[in-house]
């Protein structure tokens, strides 16, 4: 079994007349799904790994803005498991952010990353009891329907041969 | 007044630079075969061996530190709507540069998301 085999079709190919339409997925959908997924996880992964960060800052202290005030504040980072924590989020992150352009443009992925605003505006109320400005909800609203807009959009409108390797 | 339009101008272009020279770097590597942990791996180390993914650390680490400054210099309500407005320019280059067809209704979404963004954090 050969998985480097040219094959001319990269979805298999099902008659229609046996197909149930409600099972199948067309590869622009399966794309769009999975991108979607992607874009979840990018936005749990850097609200989780800020807020890691967060606590761990506070943890430390201020630091100090001297020579040994930052080498102190460089040990204390590099010993706080909570610092650690936020910065295994941050990378889980990059390499969703990576796998999700690997094969959805660019301009799909990037304002869809966005929703992360929204999704910290109804933590900050849901979890810290925060009182949010209208501006700011009308901020939250534009981003939810511009994140929609975006999601109908096709997320492959480029061929993997216009990039040479 | 200068040096802050002069810094913002170096923000935005280290961070677009940046985002697009990962895409095109990740366009290269193509996508994992599989989710199995191998399969991922096989992934990564593709990742890490592609000139345009280390090319990019650089510019986004550009883009994080000018942000850093940009904010001890400038009050957040110019410097917020300018890293709003990274999602406009990172869109012209999605465009111009990896030639991806940017539809109108793409551009409303990324035109609204701009303005949320910016109504959001200047608000946060």
């Amino acid at each position: 079994m050969s998985r480097k085999r040219w094959s001319p079709c990269r979805e298999p190919v099902q008659p229609a007349e046996t197909t149930n339409p409600t099972k199948v997925m067309t590869p622009d959908q399966r794309v769009r799904y999975k991108t979607l997924f992607m874009v979840l996880l990018m936005v749990v992964s850097a609200n989780l790994g800020d807020l890691m960060l967060k606590r761990g800052m506070v943890q430390i202290g201020a630091v100090e803005m001297s020579p040994s005030g930052l080498w102190r504040a460089l040990m204390s980072t590099a010993h706080n498991g909570t610092i650690w924590m936020g910065i295994f989020f941050l990378i889980g992150f990059t390499f969703c952010y990576m796998t999700a352009v690997s094969w959805a443009d660019y301009s799909y992925v990037m304002p869809a990353g966005a929703f992360g605003y929204a999704v910290q505006t109804f933590l900050a109320v849901v979890i810290l009891h925060e009182a949010v400005s209208g501006r700011r909800w009308f901020g939250v609203v534009l981003i939810v329907v511009g994140v929609l807009l975006v999601g109908q959009t096709h997320p492959v409108t480029t061929s993997p041969k216009a990039v040479s390797s | 007044m200068i040096r802050v339009v002069l810094m913002l101008a170096f923000f935005i272009f280290c961070s677009t630079s940046g985002e697009i020279a990962l895409t095109y770097g990740m366009k290269m590597v193509g996508e994992p075969a599989s989710f199995r942990p191998a399969a991922l791996l096989r992934f990564l180390s593709k990742a890490l061996r592609n000139g345009w993914v280390w090319t990019a650390l650089p510019l986004l680490a550009g883009s994080f530190y000018s942000l850093l400054v940009l904010l001890s210099w400038a009050p957040l309500s110019v410097v917020i709507p300018a890293t709003a407005f990274n999602y406009v320019v990172g869109t012209l280059g999605a465009k111009y540069i990896l030639n991806e067809h940017v539809s109108k209704k793409r551009w409303m979404g990324v035109a609204m998301v701009c303005l949320g963004v910016a109504l959001v954090l200047i608000n946060g």
